[in-house]
């Protein structure tokens, strides 16, 4: 066991946990925050992703002990961020979701996506979509929400 | 269910009384209706079911009105559907009407199974009408108890947007009307709005959970957090049916954070559980287990042996399912004339996104479970076996889940058995379950392997004359409870889609073989027809273009009379369609395919071109006769989604394969379900308009989008796709 300092959506957060615990089960299991899902345990879904310093990761195969001081934004502290709510409120007035479950790794690359490229392409979509799986295959409304947030973001 | 929970304790009424009154904790008004459900009268001379207190709408103070669903939400949208339909008879306010899941009670159960699950896509087929009377009786006991007040007959008065008023301007809330109007006598009989009343039904309601879902603050069974809670891992054995010999558990037990390592008895054979504070620690624990199995005596499923054996049973009639005509007549028929295909599909794995799990507390006389359950009467009287208890000591809150597919309605219960055998050991701890994605994928409950054999015999009018068709794959229900089910040796779940087709075809003779094989199988959205579809859907396709006929001309001078919804999806599908506006770009090719199942009817055209030696599609148009859309947002998504789970048996790596007895994929690495770029780029969705009653929309769109992708292939290649997946073109 191994202690840590962690910056989730803007709050300092201390964990007492294993070096190799992902990321993933240290916001699930030790800070409670449930948002972000447990898929395939291999980067293989994106279910789990979050934003580590800005960047959208798969948060089951990071390692706390990799963590270091890098910032984390989770989907429960998303709507912090311009571009983050503007996507969120564009999931909503799509109907995107169905079972859910995956929305949250969905909307967290998403965000990601709009803030380096505010006007994708079906191509950029594809690209920075592609790890995201959604057994309910929502994949058209997904398309549709990022367009429609893509024209809100100034 | 922290509500349900308070509402047993809080309700202490005559059991006889249909209906229940009392104050909740919040101070509201619980109105519960209990009427009988078709499915308990139609038992005859038993005993009038005693029903648990629990309610389908409760009227709060605040105005706030709660509807119970009784069936699981799990993508499909019901938990929008139902309160839209109990609301709209009601004339409730929408903006005030909020929902949640009921738990396991005799009153839950689906009207038309007799079991509280969900299955068929009935989910409002089945509980329409039951939720239009419900909302109904409420509406006419508001309304009598306003007239008392204003002394005006009901008939003078009007409803709406949860409001009565009266002949003279009076106005009265039901929020201020529901304590007197749940001391009226439940009317027997009401009448039900004309759909030209319908101020909900109808209308494109966006989802209730659909902020939640966006948010993170939607809680799924995985996401439990109960006091003193520990997390369970099991480790299976290699092959189904294996059985522990010796386990060396050392290493395990030292990882920081384990609590206890054993063996526990499974469906058939053993595997060994693993207790801990947390999930990473189960893992790691797991992980360092060192296991003998005992794997005497049990057949080793091998796929390169199944399919040829498969394949021999094919050319051999098996149990017949039906018969039409001289079998003999097609032999008669010349060569040139006769298509002979033979079709080969895979082991698929539901892989819903949330792994499988179950939280189960065991407190002796009594137990406690949380599951995301598509089949409440079946985990909860499993979890009552396993810890000697009645299904009703075991109080079973339904989850949300993250998906299912077929996948969380398990007849033998597998998941929360193995959550009771862990807890009984546990006694008074909460233990969740949490099936790996490996224990998934590699975990059994497919959807069944199967062979075709189908030999057509073509008429001079380029019509099928004759049609001798073998169908090979494991019974779902064989060894089961639900064994009834066989008919004649033929399990209807493997033939549905062929035996019933809607086409008119004179000679027509299908037969089916159940080889008993070392795989658990389980019903995969849409079932046989994810199967029956794709074969009757390709070799329709390839009659007509022999015949040189339109695909959709073909079809419909093929279809019978009465086959009414697929004639107008049919007629929808060629108004909406680029199909008949103008010619496909280069190197694309249009395709298209149809079918019935659960009473829906569906056509389907796509616009498919090859791009990395994969079919690429980039739109698809879908028409539906769905019968009344309750609706359409969600009956829009359920077919967008649809034909991409749909698409889950062509993706290349679609398939789940065994050698020496294991399975070969592991996770998403080798198991891989379509992506964003798999799928359509667009899909729109047309609806027939209807007043019929409502038929099934969860799985009608997934027979026909591989048909259709295969068929637009085919156009492109010239070739023709008969086994599954779709590895090279």
């Amino acid at each position: 066991m191994a202690t840590y300092q962690l910056t989730v959506n803007g709050q300092r957060k201390q964990v007492n946990v294993d070096p190799s615990t992902p990321l993933l089960w240290v916001l699930r299991e030790d800070l409670k925050m449930t948002g972000t899902k447990y898929g395939c345990g291999i980067s293989a879904c994106g279910a789990c992703t979050v934003h580590l310093n800005g960047v959208a990761t798969r948060s089951c195969v990071v390692p706390v002990s990799l963590v270091g001081d890098r910032p984390i934004v989770t989907i429960e502290g998303v709507a912090n961020d311009p571009v983050g709510r503007v996507v969120q409120n564009a999931w909503v007035e799509k109907d995107v979701v169905q079972c859910g479950y995956c929305q949250s790794g969905q909307i967290m690359s998403a965000v990601a996506l709009l803030k380096a490229t505010p006007k994708p392409t079906d191509e950029n979509i594809e690209e920075s979509m592609g790890g995201n799986l959604c057994r309910c295959a929502t994949y058209v409304r997904i398309r549709e929400a990022i367009k429609n947030a893509s024209q809100k973001i100034k | 269910m922290r509500t349900a929970m308070k509402r047993k304790n809080d309700l202490q009424l005559d059991r006889r009384s249909f209906l229940r009154v009392s104050s909740v904790a919040a101070g509201g008004l619980l109105v519960s209706l209990y009427f009988d459900l078709p499915a308990a009268s139609a038992q005859g001379n038993q005993p009038a079911k005693i029903y648990p207190p629990d309610a389908f709408v409760h009227i709060r103070p605040d105005g706030k009105i709660m509807i119970t669903v009784n069936r699981l939400e799990f993508g499909q949208g019901v938990h929008t559907a139902l309160p839209m339909v109990l609301a709209d008879e009601l004339d409730a306010d929408w903006s005030q009407v909020i929902a949640e899941l009921a738990p396991a009670a005799e009153v839950y159960k689906d009207p038309v199974f007799g079991m509280q699950m969900v299955g068929g896509s009935g989910s409002i087929a089945h509980s329409f009408q039951q939720y239009r009377e419900l909302g109904a009786k409420v509406r006419a006991m508001l309304v009598a108890t306003a007239a008392d007040r204003w002394r005006v007959t009901p008939d003078q008065c009007r409803t709406e947007a949860s409001m009565v008023h009266g002949p003279n301007k009076q106005r009265a809330k039901y929020a201020d009307l529901a304590i007197d109007a749940a001391r009226k006598t439940v009317p027997e009989k009401v009448t039900l709005k004309n759909p030209s009343q319908f101020r909900i039904i109808g209308k494109a309601v966006p989802r209730i959970d659909s902020r939640s879902k966006c948010d993170g603050s939607q809680k799924f069974g995985l996401d439990l957090d109960l006091p003193g809670m520990k997390i369970a891992v099991v480790a299976h054995p290699p092959v189904f049916g294996g059985k522990v010999k010796s386990v060396n558990d050392a290493e395990a037990r030292q990882v920081e954070g384990v609590r206890d390592v054993f063996e526990i008895p499974l469906v058939k054979g053993s595997g060994v559980a693993v207790v801990a504070d947390k999930f990473w620690p189960a893992k790691q624990a797991r992980d360092l287990l060192k296991i003998d199995w005992d794997l005497s005596g049990i057949e080793l499923p091998d796929s390169a042996q199944l399919w040829t054996k498969y394949r021999e049973l094919a050319r051999t009639r098996g149990n017949v399912a039906v018969t039409r005509g001289d079998e003999k007549l097609i032999d008669q028929i010349a060569a040139p004339n006769r298509i002979v295909a033979e079709f080969e599909f895979p082991y698929l794995a539901h892989a819903p996104m949330e792994p499988l799990n179950a939280t189960v507390r065991f407190d002796g006389d009594a137990a406690e479970a949380w599951v995301p359950s598509q089949f409440q009467t079946m985990d909860q009287m499993t979890i009552g076996q396993v810890l000697g208890l009645k299904p009703e000591q075991v109080t079973f809150h339904t989850e949300f889940a993250g998906g299912g597919f077929g996948r969380r309605a398990v007849i033998d219960a597998h998941v929360p058995r193995e959550a009771a055998v862990i807890a009984k050991r546990l006694r008074g701890t909460p233990v969740t379950l949490i099936w790996t994605r490996e224990d998934d994928v590699r975990g059994g409950y497919y959807r069944p392997m199967h062979a075709h054999r189908v030999e057509v015999g073509i008429g001079p009018d380029g019509m099928p004359a004759a049609w001798r068709h073998v169908i090979v794959g494991q019974s779902l229900v064989a060894g089961t409870p639900f064994e009834g089910m066989i008919k004649n040796g033929v399990d209807e779940t493997a033939v549905e889609g062929t035996s019933d087709t809607s086409y008119i075809i004179p000679d027509f003779h299908v037969s089916a073989h159940h080889p008993k094989v070392n795989v658990p199988v389980l019903w995969w959205r849409s079932v046989g027809h994810t199967h029956n579809a794709f074969v009757m859907e390709t070799l329709i396709d390839e009659l007509a273009t022999r015949a040189k006929m339109g695909a959709i001309a073909y079809r419909r001078k093929l279809l019978k009379p009465e086959a009414k919804k697929l004639r107008a999806a049919l007629d929808l599908l060629e108004q909406k369609t680029l199909w008949s506006k103008r010619l496909p770009p280069q190197g694309h090719a249009f395709g298209i395919a149809c079918h019935e199942s659960f009473e829906t009817a569906v056509a389907c055209a796509v616009e498919v071109s090859i791009e990395n030696k994969r079919p690429r599609i980039h739109q698809a148009t879908l028409a539906v006769h769905c019968g009344m859309a309750v609706n359409p947002l969600t009956i829009e998504s359920q077919f967008q989604g649809g034909i991409g789970f749909g698409l889950t048996q062509l993706v290349g790596q679609g398939a789940i394969t065994l050698k020496d007895g294991r399975v070969e994929q592991r996770n998403f690495d080798g198991y891989t379900p379509p992506y964003i770029a798999d799928v359509p780029v667009s899909v729109d969705v047309h609806i027939v308009p209807s007043t019929e009653a409502p038929t099934g929309c969860g799985e009608p769109p997934v027979p026909v989008i591989s048909p259709a992708v295969v068929n637009a292939l085919a156009r492109l290649t010239g070739k023709r796709y008969r086994s599954l997946p779709l590895v090279s073109i």
